[in-house]
């Protein structure tokens, strides 16, 4: 009886060996593109901290930019416009996205839940430049330009996503809170508001400081809606004043390397605040949801 | 003992206070939402109102017609939506696979402890203000694209149309490698939750039968999650088609319909960012708001079928047939 050595060898075959090797191509390449991504990120970073990080002073905050051909100069009415803008945007966004998303979690029937959802969803994808129409259409024509009009598209911006954030925290409550609050008597709005609603803070406000750090860097909204300002500080949201995005978007318009150099020390302090902001926010995002899971 | 009163009932007042207060929330609550869906067919209403002047004036026949004249105000968008389905398709054919790869990467073979860390920076990448990016890629990627990277791939691959004509700092190639950016945290974020939702007894099972981790992954993951894949790059599609200022900032301007990856070029939403306020005729105001919804009835469309689509798949999964 010959026995076929080969056949019971436990040597790999060709075949297995090829099947290893793009096994490993395969699993070099995924890693290689995760690396590439946090690479792009870096460079993007870096780029802009090197370029803008020595047009800092003191003077670039809080002076207003020079006159025409001089060059130089600071941005305080830009910080100050977007301070304004965006702080509006935020007060007019945050309670009627909480209402929304107490109704999808805690009252709608689940059909008229889903299509709320959907409607979040498709408002959160529309082009903000469409937005930016929108508001430009409905305030702007007729009236002029305004701070406030623009914080108006900007909370168009941020209500699905705060709307989304909230909802989401809130089907984490464990159902428990709500029935023991039940059991004791207390009517369905005690319960939303004096149990639901506080179990929730936190996850609501670290969806809100997201939406907030979204909206700091939006433009297009702001183009049709408060972009021609005085070159004054003013905290009038009555009247259009200059915000941080929209001035980089015009300084790097501007064929004058001075503009440049005071575009990208704009690009650092916008993308310094809006990457603290969504890494600590969403540390602590992290935090409370392994709190409430539990 | 006196008999203690099994129930005691609520005084009136409370009972009245909360029906009122019920009543009251679930009202106010529905008020909101309802508030967002009328907000929806307020921006769809306004952006065809302000178009009306240049929908009556030139119908449907804009869409299918080349040339932006402003002088002679003789208006079409099909360079426009040229621009925008080139730049946004090449950035979509680029940011698939590398999403893919991210979401396999961080969902199969990221080591435990980099795993979180390594997403959020994936995720932060999203975080970038477009506007940013936008200077990055007109002053850093730009003159590296115009110097180095175009005239490489001219020298090579010079014979293919898409690599044809005279390399620049500014044009479709800047605008699509942007594009790529914005596009692959999102849909990588996505992809890699869908490719840890996939039941683990269908992995163990491959592996246990002998599969490598790729054949694994190509038997197993990706057939399980397609669905959901797609609807995470039909997500992709809606945010590139809809991106404004950075495109309108490394794109340059230009009209025409080429098949170079070289050409400066104008999309739907970087003319608007580009023109609005310059326009000096109703008319063109007209028209370039018909641009704006032609753009909202593409992301209506992409948004609501990848929508769907994610719906359907989650659903799937939740057991339903």
């Amino acid at each position: 009886m010959a026995v076929d050595a080969a056949r019971y060898s436990l040597k790999l075959g060709p075949r297995t060996k090829r099947r290893k090797l793009v096994n490993l191509l395969m699993q070099a390449l995924a890693t290689i593109a995760a690396l590439a991504a946090v690479a792009v990120l870096a460079l993007v970073v870096v780029s802009v901290a090197q370029r803008g990080a020595s047009a800092l002073s003191w003077g670039f905050f809080t002076k207003t930019a020079a006159t025409f051909g001089q060059g130089g100069g600071g941005v305080a009415n830009a910080l100050v416009g977007s301070i304004v803008i965006v702080g509006l945007a935020t007060v007019m966004a945050v309670p009627v996205g909480i209402l929304i998303a107490l109704y999808v979690a805690e009252f709608a029937p689940p059909r008229v839940a889903d299509l709320t959802r959907l409607v979040l969803d498709v408002l959160n994808g529309l082009p903000s430049i469409i937005i930016g129409i929108f508001v430009y259409g409905l305030l702007v024509i007729g009236s002029g330009q305004a701070a406030w009009k623009g914080s108006f598209a900007l909370a168009i911006i941020m209500l699905p996503l705060i709307a989304r954030a909230t909802q989401e925290v809130l089907a984490l409550v464990p159902s428990s809170l709500r029935e023991g609050a039940l059991a004791l008597g207390a009517s369905r709005w005690r319960t939303v508001l004096g149990v639901v609603l506080p179990t929730s803070l936190g996850g609501i406000v670290t969806g809100t400081v997201l939406a907030v750090a979204r909206a700091a860097g939006e433009t297009a909204p702001l183009l049709f809606t408060t972009s021609i300002a005085a070159n004054a500080v003013t905290w009038d949201p009555r009247q259009p004043l200059l915000s941080i995005p929209f001035d980089i978007f015009a300084l790097s318009e501007s064929p004058d390397p001075a503009d440049h150099a005071r575009a990208w020390a704009l690009g650092f302090v916008l993308i310094t605040f809006v990457l603290v902001t969504s890494l600590t926010a969403r540390l602590l995002l992290a935090r409370h949801r392994k709190k409430l899971e539990g | 003992m006196s008999a203690v009163p099994s129930t005691h009932p609520l005084p009136e007042r409370r009972r009245v206070g909360d029906r009122f207060g019920d009543l009251f929330l679930h009202g106010l609550t529905g008020a909101a939402a309802a508030a967002a869906l009328v907000l929806l067919g307020a921006i769809t209403w306004k952006v065809f109102e302000l178009a009306w002047p240049a929908i009556t004036k030139y119908g449907f026949a804009f869409v299918t017609r080349q040339g932006w004249d402003t002088i002679h105000n003789k208006f079409g968008a099909l360079d426009l939506i040229w621009g925008t389905a080139f730049t946004s398709f090449s950035a979509l054919l680029l940011a698939t696979p590398l999403s893919i790869a991210i979401g396999l990467y961080l969902s199969e073979l990221a080591p435990r402890g980099a795993r979180t860390v390594i997403a959020s920076l994936v995720e932060l990448l999203a975080a970038i203000p477009s506007v940013v990016l936008g200077l990055w890629g007109i002053l850093v990627l730009g003159p590296f694209v115009g110097k180095d990277l175009e005239p490489w791939l001219h020298r090579h691959l010079g014979f293919i149309p898409l690599f044809g004509g005279s390399p620049q700092n500014a044009g479709m190639l800047v605008a699509i490698l942007v594009l790529t950016i914005m596009i692959v945290p999102i849909t990588s974020s996505i992809c890699r939750e869908l490719f840890l939702g996939v039941p683990t007894e269908l992995e163990q099972g491959a592996l246990a039968l002998g599969a490598t981790r790729w054949e694994m992954v190509r038997g197993v993951i990706l057939p399980y999650t397609r669905t959901g894949v797609s609807a995470a790059i039909l997500l992709g599609l809606g945010r590139a088609v809809g991106e404004a200022i950075a495109v309108s900032l490394v794109l340059g301007a230009g009209h025409g319909i080429h098949w170079s990856l070289f050409v400066t070029g104008d999309t739907l939403a970087s003319k608007l960012a580009e023109e609005y306020q310059g326009s000096v005729s109703r008319l063109q105001t007209a028209s370039l708001v018909y641009l704006a919804a032609i753009l909202l009835v593409i992301s209506l469309l992409v948004n609501l079928t990848a929508q769907f689509i994610a719906r359907r798949f989650s659903y799937e999964r939740a057991g339903g047939s």
